[in-house]
């Protein structure tokens, strides 16, 4: 189908933007990708009046890397953040989940901001910004405020930006030394939604894990962090007790049923994806603690 | 601004350089990209399925990028390179009247059956092969994951895939 009649506008700067969404309040939505937005227009799920295009906004396609964190603009497609070697080193979890991003041409046009700011269960990328404790950074008349990706996420496909709010950025933290990350997701096939996905993050010193937690991809309705330190805290990487937390990991997740998957068989493929990914972070964790030791 | 003479939309100018030629149309702002190549340009080599960025069929390259037309608005691509499947002999550089090498390889290896689907595995395959010259069974199979065909079974695009792999390497593009 193609989508209803809309207003096109097409600003050069965020004032011009937030301006006319200021203007047109609930009628207005921001189009950046279109990977997710498109869909919906094309099959008339949603028919704003007003469509505020900023792909001509300059200075939102930079990628950013400091001490504590890895900042993306708006416009950073989700293709040109998985390539970005300087944000891969600071925060391997972004391309180790954007590979799992649909597929390599949706990535092409599709932002990272978007798909956060679209707040779909069963997007990747809002699992990694709670998991990394980030942040959004949205703009409107109003002024800019920074909104902790824990205060977020609403509800599936429901964010607490304003409607005359644009998000012009995110950052995500970066992990201390000796941190190991991991994410993995099963669909049918590749590049499809996941029946169920996981992004796990493991620290371990001296040898032994200190800390360990993990977020969802369509299990959970809106991304939180499971802390797993009570099962695997203490243990080495190697007689850690994963079953255990593989255990705290089907009682938290609440995954719905559909055509592709009871929710039973989600939970036990959450459970599984746990026992398999855990360990992989703790070795990595230790893996990237004799790197660090070593350029130091 | 010029209205659309029945519905009164507002219509904007696109130009686009498609294929090499800067082409210009009068498009309501809805008119996707899709629409846009086959209807106002005539270029009807894009094939539109599902319209709703599952199938692949109306992939086409954006300054080089494969994504799906079906997906953009043709007034966001203003001035920006569109290259359709008409385009893509041209662009590998082979003579006037030829097939590029991925269009050799798809019917030296019977990689197409009804050819709804193969103008986009067409564009999708030439881009990702410029990345990866030289791809295994496995990985083709991956590249074309996000492009869909109710014929073949796809066993013989793979192939199709690893063979194009090959003619480029053999004509030196």
């Amino acid at each position: 189908m193609k989508p209803s009649p809309f207003e096109y506008h097409a600003p050069r700067s965020i004032d011009a933007a937030v301006a006319v969404l200021a203007e047109v309040g609930h009628d207005g939505k921001v189009l950046a990708g279109g990977q997710s937005l498109i869909p919906i227009l094309n099959m008339r799920l949603a028919s704003p009046a007003h469509l505020v295009d900023i792909n001509r906004v300059s200075g939102l396609d930079t990628v950013e890397v400091t001490a504590e964190h890895v900042r993306i603009g708006a416009l950073v497609r989700h293709a040109q953040l998985e390539h970005h070697d300087g944000a891969y080193a600071a925060q391997p979890l972004l391309r180790q989940a954007l590979l799992n991003v649909a597929h390599p041409v949706i990535r092409n046009r599709g932002t990272t901001v978007g798909s956060i700011a679209h707040a779909d269960p069963s997007g990747e990328m809002p699992s990694v910004l709670v998991l990394t404790a980030g942040v959004v950074e949205a703009t409107s008349v109003r002024g800019t405020r920074e909104i902790p990706a824990a205060e977020f996420f609403l509800g599936p496909l429901e964010s607490c930006l304003a409607e005359d709010e644009v998000a012009t950025a995110v950052r995500f933290g970066r992990f201390s030394p000796g941190t190991g990350t991991a994410f993995q997701e099963i669909a049918r096939r590749h590049g499809d939604y996941a029946l169920a996905g996981m992004a796990a993050v493991v620290t371990v010193r001296d040898g032994v894990i200190t800390e360990a937690g993990a977020s969802f991809v369509s299990l959970t309705a809106t991304p939180d962090i499971l802390d797993l330190s009570a099962a695997l805290a203490g243990a080495t990487p190697e007689d850690a007790d994963y079953a255990a937390a593989a255990a705290l990991v089907r009682d938290h997740v609440d995954p719905d049923a559909d055509i592709h998957a009871s929710a039973e068989y989600r939970r036990m493929l959450a459970g599984a994806i746990a026992e398999r990914l855990l360990p992989v972070a703790a070795r990595r964790g230790i893996r990237q603690r004799s790197e660090q030791e070593a350029t130091a | 601004m010029t209205t659309h003479p029945a519905t009164g939309e507002a219509l904007h100018t696109v130009s686009v350089v498609v294929n090499g030629g800067l082409r210009t149309a009068q498009v309501p702002a809805r008119r996707l990209l899709s629409d846009f190549l086959r209807h106002d340009l005539g270029l009807t080599g894009t094939h539109v399925g599902c319209e709703h960025g599952v199938c692949g069929a109306c992939t086409v390259l954006v300054d080089g990028a494969p994504m799906r037309s079906c997906l953009m608005f043709a007034v966001s691509a203003e001035g920006h390179e569109i290259t359709t499947v008409e385009g893509l002999a041209a662009r590998s550089g082979a003579a006037e009247g030829d097939l590029g090498p991925v269009q050799q390889a798809f019917i030296d290896s019977h990689g197409l059956q009804c050819g709804f689907c193969t103008p986009g595995f067409l564009t999708t395959v030439t881009a990702y092969l410029e990345s990866n010259p030289d791809p295994t069974p496995d990985e083709a199979r991956e590249a074309i994951s996000g492009n869909l065909c109710r014929c073949t079974g796809y066993q013989n695009i793979v192939t199709a895939v690893c063979r194009a792999a090959e003619l480029i390497e053999e004509r030196g593009i």
